[in-house]
């Protein structure tokens, strides 16, 4: 049973969806609120925007890279749609402005990507330099247009999208489902999605096998930034209101759901299920914790102290697997 | 002379962007070409300098530390609270308590790193929200602004009165930062371990194939970065006159930016205390030209990233890869 | 076979075995060495003299039942700073130096060891690096940063580091693989000048007349396994080959006339400055052409012109008669062009990916259907593949880097067949390749030549152009400088034109 679902799944899916079982039962045993509609509902409107957030992290990832801008990324394309709105009449502005200013959000957050996938591919420069000097820019800018204050006062309709569902499911998961099977698709069967994991490996190789990987950069992170757009939508909708660092704390939790997710630091290998994975652990986690009479910074601690947890396993477990195999 | 300038070329570069600036500055403003503007500039990029020192060297070394922004505050609380059950303390309990706080901290990370082989990235990016989700938790976010007089003090080791009537005054953070500064120049450029760092960081497995100690690379590595981050807190709290335990939070990439743009190579091997103090000192030269010239406060930070998109950019873009990248 | 033991060995090592993730890479060798001893390991590349110098210097640790002696005295666990306070240096096959830093530095870095820190002196360190490099008897710029020197020199900074310091024992692993002939007779008569002076020196090469040139005795490794140890006087290269590969060769002469069959290729005047210059070359339908030559003297730099990696500033390049000018190698696999790279490890193949993924890559636009990867395709060109080139792999998602070299380089292969190639450029294709296993490549690239597929072989391995080219081309300091008809030439005369 073990062998088959190892062989369909792989043991990342599996090592992780056991845990998810163990974080289930540890806290439906420790508070008898856990597992009621109520507690999964709270989740599944948490988990898309850290989700959002994290599937725009994902694919500089696996290139090799890391995209520390996504959070502020968010934050100016949330902005471009807010103006757009107000230009529009604030309160009264109708669905076409929502979708116009959508799409050039859309756009900001792409440009955003593409500046930084040009400078990393044709510069050569340090991807971590590149996005935290992108972050650093778009946090000015940001600051500077908005001088540090909230822009709200948005249609009804904006709302509606940020805490509605259908058929029972919050509009933002929906959106977030819809993401991660397009990031499914793009990664496991579209071509820039096998370039992204070969440039991962080994960017020269590939390139040396007739693939233009400069444009493959350029490409994986603008595709990360018009995520973030949509992340920033997202966060735009449930909160009603736009404030540059809204979600600065997610940053680094990203991050670290990639390599929980079992996303290969430097690049190369990951898939977006076992990422999916990672964040419902995480998510379930804080609201756990958070029924125990927790509040969020423990839950930040102890996602901390959980990724240390794993990478120890991991690493005990590829040590285990050497020495039964060298015995025989 | 030749060798210097091909073998420090960003440094080399650094000093005429900052000297081209600062010449621009000081005929664009009245006061920037000024003692009380410089001395400014010195208190005020002190502690700046200090963390710089610490992650150069684990930049060297090959790694890369997230956590030691919110290490400091961390420090910042244990010593506060130690002084305190101890009746106050003074400077050199202060030094002491901060420094072995930072230096467990530092070890925490590297037992991490070396022995269970997790890449530096992972490891500070985990500690990082641990030990800032801890820090946060058991002090639900309060501020310490009753501390002992002697540490929030504002020591002034020396003081002129200028012609303008402004007094230019050197602070205690700078001259704790001229020693880190002159400590960490020791350790890297001129001491056996230094050169072991920079050749750990420059091909491990070389290294480990000559009979460098692995262990001890990773430890002295973020030792020191533990070190400068407890000495680098104490200096914070002189200067603000209180603890906040988020008042640190997100400088981790403000110095990283600034150390990588000094000439420090993410992946090791590459990086010196000079470059560094240049790098540093660019950005805070920026900022406050900015501030000179009347630009919005809230636009530095823009003009300050893009700077550093455009330096490391150009850094990058050498004319050799230019020259290939065309043919 | 010699049995030998006792006093006077610098270095005995017996039941050494080493298994990695379930791979034994040696299994129960014994190794001795003597002072003042020139002592050769032979082997094919995989067969364990690698993993051996390794766990002699103490990188690698044995599995349990060895015993190892350093001057008699039974070390149970060496490490890297052991073995070299016990007075063993290496010379390593892939350099293992610090690029960064400076050439003072990378040579005399065994002054800046130690756990005790302690002041760098640079004065120091400058004159033991030139004490060093006066015994190697060359000028090298000690300031330096390593990252630019050419690799030759980087060599001898390699070698220079292994005389400073009195080292009892000196592992050689193969240190003259980019030297030239004067620079190797030098370093010859300095592992002549060293083993009179009591140190003993292993040395690997696989250019086996200099083994036998230099070495007294030679331990023979096959597949993890301890052949034997035999005194090289009236060994041969034949028998010594014999030795570690289990089976016997015959070379033959592959060279045919193809002058009348249509052009493919045809390079007038081409010259990329520093590079090459003024490279005139015709290559027919189904003919190998052998280009070979010293390390440096820009075959590979030509190749990449050729593949559209890098332009040429003047000439010509003629495909089938048109004219081309390849903006990038995209173009040049578009029109035929196919490159297999002198490094396969970093540029030749993504080894962490699997076998199935690093076919699929150039050719990957074959594979869509609708826009998206279709999996059967996938796998019926993989499938396809590994069976044409008769490629023993477990799975196809198993990653190449678990493959032998041999079976990795006929993934490469495939992988540009693949793409339907009508030239077919090979740099260096045998190296990190079993002997064994070499014939094999090139009955597969004598099969592509009969159906019409034009070769450019590249290799410092003159025997392996002579036999299994057409015509060699002889390239020194970046120009042709001599053609040769294997039919009419002998080896010899090839290797004396090449080497001296």
């Amino acid at each position: 049973m073990m062998a088959w679902l190892k062989a369909r799944l792989g043991a990342e899916v599996l090592g992780l969806g056991l845990f998810l079982v163990l974080v289930v039962l540890v806290f439906s045993f420790a508070s008898d609120r856990f597992l009621t509609a109520a507690n999964f509902g709270s989740v599944a409107v948490q988990l898309p925007e850290l989700g959002l957030l994290t599937l725009a992290m994902l694919l500089p990832i696996l290139s090799g890279g890391l995209n520390l801008a996504v959070t502020y990324t968010a934050n100016i394309s949330a902005l471009t749609l807010a103006w757009v709105l107000q230009a529009n009449g604030g309160p009264e502005a109708g669905f076409g402005a929502f979708v116009l200013g959508s799409l050039l959000a859309l756009a900001v957050g792409g440009a955003a990507g593409f500046v930084m996938g040009a400078v990393v591919a044709y510069s050569r420069a340090h991807p971590i330099l590149v996005s935290l000097a992108m972050m650093i820019f778009l946090r000015g800018l940001g600051e500077y247009l908005t001088r540090g204050g909230d822009i709200s006062g948005f249609p009804d309709f904006v709302a509606a999208i940020g805490h509605g569902s259908i058929l029972g499911v919050p509009a933002p998961l929906i959106v977030f489902l819809a993401c991660v099977l397009l990031w499914q698709i793009l990664l496991g069967r579209s071509r820039l999605g096998f370039f992204t994991y070969m440039v991962g490996s080994n960017i020269e190789a590939t390139r040396y096998s007739g693939v233009n990987t400069k444009r493959a950069l350029t490409l994986i992170y603008t595709l990360s930034g018009l995520m973030c757009a949509v992340a920033g939508i997202v966060m735009m909708a449930r909160f009603n209101s736009v404030r540059v660092g809204h979600g600065e704390a997610y940053l680094l939790i990203t991050v670290l759901a990639c390599f929980l997710g079992g996303v290969d630091p430097f690049g190369g290998f990951g898939r977006v299920t076992s990422v999916l994975l990672a964040l419902v652990i995480l998510q379930l986690l804080s609201s756990g914790l958070n029924l125990l009479g927790a509040n969020q910074h423990l839950s930040t601690a102890v996602w901390g102290l959980f990724l240390i947890a794993v990478m120890v396993l991991r690493f005990g477990w590829k040590r285990w697997i050497e020495m039964r195999r060298n015995g025989t | 002379m030749r060798n210097l300038v091909r073998a420090n070329t960003t440094e080399f570069w650094l000093i005429l962007v900052i000297l081209a600036l600062s010449l621009f500055l000081s005929a664009a403003t009245e006061q920037f070409f000024s003692l009380v503007n410089f001395t400014d500039l010195m208190n005020t990029s002190a502690v700046n300098l200090i963390f710089a020192m610490g992650l150069v060297v684990v930049l060297i070394a090959g790694g890369i530390d997230i956590s030691f922004a919110v290490a400091a505050s961390v420090v910042q609380y244990v010593t506060a609270l130690a002084l305190m059950s101890l009746g106050g303390g003074n400077w050199a309990l202060g030094f002491i308590i901060a420094g072995l706080c930072g230096i467990t901290l530092g070890a925490v990370n590297a037992a991490l790193i070396h022995h269970f082989r997790i890449i530096s990235i992972v490891v500070t990016i985990a500690t990082f929200n641990v030990f800032f989700g801890l820090l946060m938790f058991f002090t639900r976010g309060v501020s310490i602004y009753n501390l002992p007089d002697w540490w929030s003090a504002r020591i002034i080791l020396w003081e002129q009165e200028t012609a303008s009537g402004a007094w230019a005054e050197l602070t205690l953070p700078v001259l704790v930062m001229s020693i880190c500064v002159f400590l960490t120049w020791m350790l890297i450029g001129h001491s056996s371990t230094g050169r072991q760092l920079y050749a750990y960081g420059d091909n491990p497995e070389a290294a480990r194939r000559i009979g460098i100690n692995e262990a001890a690379m990773q430890y002295i590595a973020f030792g020191w970065l533990g070190l400068m981050t407890g000495i680098a807190g104490l200096m914070q709290v002189n200067y603000a006159q209180e603890v906040v335990p988020n008042a640190l939070f997100g400088r981790e990439l403000d110095v990283l930016a600034a150390v990588v743009l000094g000439g420090a190579r993410l992946g090791g091997g590459r990086g010196t205390v000079f470059g560094c103090v240049m790098g540093v000192l660019l950005i805070a030269i920026a900022e406050n030209g900015l501030n000179l010239l009347g630009v919005s406060p809230y636009a530095f930070k823009m003009v300050v990233g893009a700077i550093i998109l455009v330096a490391i950019t150009l850094s990058n873009l050498s004319l050799d890869t230019l020259v290939r990248q065309r043919t | 076979m010699a049995e030998r033991a006792g006093p006077g060995a610098v270095l005995a090592m017996q039941r050494v075995s080493k298994t990695f993730g379930g791979v034994k890479a040696l299994d129960h060798v014994a190794f001795e060495v003597r002072a003042g001893e020139v002592h050769c390991l032979a082997g094919e590349n995989g067969s364990g003299k690698s993993t051996l110098i390794k766990i002699a210097t103490g990188v690698y640790s044995a599995d349990p039942g060895a015993d190892i002696r350093i001057a008699g005295q039974r070390v149970a666990a060496p490490t890297p700073g052991l073995a070299r306070r016990l007075g063993i240096a290496v010379i390593w096959q892939d350099l293992a130096l610090f690029p960064e830093m400076t050439v003072a530095e990378n040579i005399a870095f065994e002054t800046l060891l130690g756990a005790r820190p302690r002041l760098a002196s640079q004065r120091r360190l400058r004159e033991t690096a030139q004490r060093a490099l006066d015994r190697l008897d060359v000028a090298l710029d000690l300031e330096a940063p390593l990252r630019r020197l050419p690799i030759a020199k980087r060599q001898i900074v390699a070698i220079a580091r292994a005389l400073v310091g009195e080292a009892k024992l000196i592992f050689m692993d193969e240190p003259t693989a980019s030297l030239t002939q004067t620079e190797t007779d030098h370093l010859l008569a300095i592992v002549r000048n060293l083993a009179a002076g009591g140190v003993a020196v292993v040395f690997v090469s696989h250019r086996l007349a200099e083994v036998l040139e230099i070495a007294g005795a030679v331990t023979v490794l096959r597949d993890g396994g301890l052949v034997g140890v035999f005194p090289t006087a009236g060994m041969t290269q034949s028998r010594l080959t014999e030795l570690m590969t289990g089976q016997t060769f015959d070379n033959a002469v592959a060279a045919r006339d193809r002058s009348t069959a249509a052009p493919v290729l045809e390079v007038r005047g081409l010259t990329r400055s520093g590079e090459y210059q003024d490279i005139d070359l015709t290559i027919r339908a189904g003919e190998t052409v052998g280009i070979t030559g010293l390390i440096g003297a820009g075959r590979t730099e030509l190749g990449h012109t050729l593949f559209g990696m890098t332009r040429a500033e003047r000439g010509e390049i003629r495909l089938h008669g048109r004219p081309v000018a390849f903006r990038s190698n995209k173009d040049a696999i578009r029109a035929g062009v196919a490159y297999v790279s002198e490094d396969r490890l970093s540029l030749g193949l993504i080894q962490p990916q699997s076998i199935a993924d690093n076919l699929a890559l150039p050719v990957l636009d074959r594979l869509l259907s609708g826009g998206l990867i279709s999996p059967r395709r996938k796998a019926e060109l993989v499938d396809s593949w590994i069976r044409d080139l008769a490629v023993k792999i477990g799975k196809p998602d198993d990653p190449v880097s678990t493959l032998s070299g041999g079976n990795q380089q006929r993934i490469v292969l495939a992988k540009w067949l693949a793409t339907e190639p009508r030239l077919l450029i090979l740099d260096a294709p045998t190296v990190g390749v079993d002997v064994g296993a070499r014939a094999g490549i090139f009955a597969i690239i004598r099969k592509l030549a009969e159906q019409g597929l034009a070769i450019l072989l590249i290799s410092d391995e003159a025997p392996e152009v002579h036999f299994n080219a057409d015509r060699v081309l002889h390239m020194a300091g970046g120009r042709i400088v001599g053609e040769y008809d294997p039919r009419e030439t002998s080896l010899a005369a090839l290797e004396r034109a090449v080497y001296a």
